[in-house]
């Protein structure tokens, strides 16, 4: 998993495998960030926003 | 009793019904926990599983889960990215199920390995070249976005919707629902394929091995095909099965004959490729390792050639035609045989790409060796069937999970809905806003 | 570190079985047991449950007296090389790198620790080699203190297998360091199976090394992923290209032919020749 395991050499597998799970896991992450933060402006400002 | 937590517009069975349906899968449930506490703190043992056995029941189950529970990513797929209205109307059902069918599969993982504890070590430890490994990380992510589906539901329930934050996370999971419905797509592609990817790169066993391009054998994308082809046929099913239960029509025909058609052309073009894969592998790569095909279906008592036929005809091209052609496709009851069809085949070729792989001999002065689960296994694996009969009752329940039921049945004394009733049996309705009857109602109580 | 190991010639250990001197005594299946502390139950009467690093096959030609003939195999781990060094079939899918092809000795090991019982290796391999434990090993009063200190005994839910006696290459390879060596004679590092056979079947070393027995018996084609050269020598499943580092060795057309599947009217070792020429 990590580079620092003792038995770890680089190639090309790695850099496609990381690549594909944190881009996945960026827009997972940033997604739910921005909906729980737009969540709370919504509920400061004291409007609920109707579908 | 309940009443405050039921959607407004629609009608429940009474609590004492209710709580006897829980009571029962709960039964069936605590067998399950049973049979998991004992192989958690007993080990393996507790399993027919053996050393020519180590992949069984359990790994098939996980297998056939996964792929009924495609029909979460793909409907998404449908729905969010190319932008076919109708299926939000079963969408919610879809997510709930896969969220079963994920969870379910995940828990199996959890009491298949014989180290629990060390189940992280799939994450630490993890070698990129594993197909297990790609399937260990992007379920994961996926159940992760399928939570993310799920919980914007869970907090449509009525009293959970007063609360402001929780409506206005809701409403805006619901604005950025594409987002995650493509990183689902993305994760489903790679972690279906993974699992077929499981056994076609097993090059010590000439039934599973197949060839492909690059790293990915065939079975790799036969897997995503049949996952996103016979995914929401299940879910169709299971829709159907709700309906019966209930007594109640939830969906409305024109959702239901949409999907089911697309998931025909899924399937036959599916079939298709399956049968090019098999006749390849049947007429080049086995030979080229010594094998002749009928080999891999003789001198044993179970698997024989019609699990091949049955897999392929009956159980694809069959329910592929019934669910292409419309009239077939209209008539509910060649419908729903389509439909069970379609998920009885799925399974199938599951259990072929996991039992029958373990049960073919390899070495020439080696034997076949069948299998049959013990009650521990049976127990655990119908485990997460009683668990996701729950949570859809309870999910049912409190949860407006078919936008177009307060419309397709309309309570007699809801006056206001009266608008609602004059439409209940058009097919064109659905451009309404179904949801707005929930809604609307609470906000003015 | 890197650069100083490649420095020295990296070795290739495997193992040629004569199986026209092996008696089927089962002398190498219980000193393997004793090497390496392999645990045992009171009924060991499921072979699918049983744990035999190596485990003796009895095959017969099937044909009726006074013609019938019979041959025992004697089945370590393969050691697999794949197709490219290292593609090992299990190897390759063990999800949590439990189990590594080493470069330096060509020996595929088992890491107990960081194995979590998933048992995909046990799927991929063909030879069955790969063993579960399915209970705790549990020893008869008293013979814990006949287990080999060497070896550490395996836990309940973790993949094991042979290892070409791995511990006795780093003993070995410990004492040459002590006498200011960095290689290791032949008869310093022996498998147990190879030293309990009473009829000389097994013979172990580098494959690598000409001046190595198994080299001489086997000629190994390094450029064919180490196919045999020697017409008597065959390994198991040849045609999966697993590229194992145990060899067969028999004169006996019939069991050559068992080594491996064919299709019927095919010729054994017709696809081996035509590589050689």
């Amino acid at each position: 998993m990590f580079p620092f395991c003792f038995e770890w050499v680089w190639d090309m597998g790695h850099l496609v495998f990381h690549g594909g799970l944190w881009y996945a896991l960026s827009i997972i992450g940033m997604g739910m960030t921005y909906c729980i933060i737009k969540a709370v402006i919504d509920t400061r400002r004291g409007g609920s926003s109707h579908h | 009793m309940d009443s405050a937590l039921i959607p407004e517009g629609v009608k429940r069975c009474p609590t004492w019904k209710f709580l006897l349906a829980l009571a029962i899968a709960g039964a069936v449930l605590l067998w399950g926990v049973v049979a998991m506490l004992m192989v958690w703190f007993k080990g393996l043992n507790q399993t027919n599983m053996n050393d020519y056995y180590g992949f069984a029941l359990w790994i098939w189950a996980d297998l056939a889960f996964i792929a009924l529970g495609g029909g979460a990513f793909f409907t998404g797929l449908l729905r969010y990215i190319f932008g076919i209205k109708e299926l939000k109307n079963i969408i919610n059902y879809a997510v709930l199920i896969g969220f079963i069918c994920y969870s379910s599969a995940l828990l199996i993982l959890a009491i298949d390995i014989g180290q629990p504890l060390r189940g992280w070590f799939i994450f630490w430890h993890a070698n990129v070249h594993s197909m297990l490994t790609e399937v260990a990380f992007c379920l994961s992510c996926y159940f992760a976005v399928l939570c993310i589906e799920y919980l914007p539901l869970v907090l449509e329930n009525r009293q959970l919707d007063k609360v402001p934050f929780f409506h206005n996370l809701s409403h805006n999971m619901h604005e950025t629902m594409a987002v995650f419905a493509a990183t689902g797509a993305f994760l489903s592609f790679f972690h279906q394929g993974s699992l077929g990817g499981v056994a076609g790169v097993l090059f010590g066993r000439p039934f599973a091995f197949r060839t492909g391009i690059n790293i990915w054998p065939w079975t790799f994308f036969l897997f995503t095909w049949s996952a996103a082809a016979y995914g929401p046929c299940f879910t169709l099913f299971i829709t159907w099965l709700t309906e019966k239960i209930t007594g109640k029509k939830l969906v409305k025909d024109n959702v239901v004959e949409l999907l089911a058609k697309i998931a025909g052309w899924m399937i036959i073009t599916y079939v298709v490729a399956k049968i090019i894969d098999t006749v390849y592998w049947a007429t080049v790569t086995a030979p080229s390792l010594g094998f002749k095909w009928t080999f891999f279906y003789s001198d044993n008592p179970l698997y024989g050639k019609w699990i091949l036929l049955t897999e392929i005809v009956l159980c694809g091209i069959v329910p592929g035609l019934l669910l292409i052609f419309g009239p077939t496709r209209r008539n509910p009851a060649a419908r729903v045989i389509a439909l069970l069809l379609g998920v009885l085949g799925v399974s199938l070729n599951r259990w072929v790409m996991v039992l029958q792989v373990m049960a073919v001999p390899v070495m020439s002065f080696d034997k076949w060796v069948l299998y049959y689960p013990s009650w521990q296994e049976v127990a655990t694996t119908l485990l997460p069937v009683a668990y996701g009969v729950i949570l859809i009752l309870i999910s049912y329940r409190y949860l407006p999970i078919f936008p177009q039921e307060p419309e397709l049945n309309p309570i007699a004394p809801y006056t206001p809905a009266n608008g609602a009733e004059a439409t209940a049996g058009g097919q064109a309705g659905d451009e309404s806003e179904t949801e707005a009857v929930g809604q609307a109602a609470p906000a003015g109580a | 570190m890197k650069q100083e190991q490649t420095q020295h010639r990296p070795k290739r250990y495997g193992m040629v079985i004569d199986l026209d001197k092996c008696t089927g005594c089962g002398s190498c299946m219980v000193a393997c047991m004793a090497e390496n502390n392999v645990s045992f139950k009171k009924d060991e009467s499921d072979k699918l449950l049983s744990i035999t690093w190596m485990r003796v096959y009895k095959i017969t030609n099937g044909k009726p007296f006074p013609d019938t003939d019979i041959c025992y195999i004697p089945r370590p781990c393969q050691h697999c090389a794949g197709q490219h060094e290292g593609h090992s079939p299990c190897v390759s899918v063990c999800p949590a790198t439990a189990t590594d092809y080493s470069r330096e000795t060509g020996i595929v090991s088992q890491i107990y620790t960081r194995c979590f019982g998933c048992r995909y290796c046990m799927a991929a391999c063909p030879y069955h080699a790969r063993y579960f434990n399915w209970w705790d090993p549990v020893w008869p009063d008293g013979m814990e203190k006949y287990l080999n200190p060497d070896v550490s005994p395996r836990m309940r839910g973790v993949v094991e297998k042979c290892s070409f006696c791995f511990q006795r290459y780093q003993a070995a390879k410990n004492k040459a360091y002590l006498e200011g060596r960095r290689e290791l004679e032949e008869d310093e590092y022996q498998t147990a199976c190879t030293q309990a056979c009473p009829a000389g079947a097994i013979v172990f070393g580098d494959l690598n090394n000409p001046d190595h027995l198994v080299h001489k018996m086997v000629d190994p084609d390094l450029k064919h992923g180490g196919r045999p050269r020697n017409p008597e020598v065959f390994r198991l499943l040849e045609r999966l290209g697993t590229n194992p580092k145990v060899y067969y060795k028999s004169g006996r057309q019939w069991v050559r032919k068992a080594g491996d599947n064919y299709l019927p009217g095919e010729k054994p070792g017709a696809d081996m020749h035509k590589s050689h020429s």
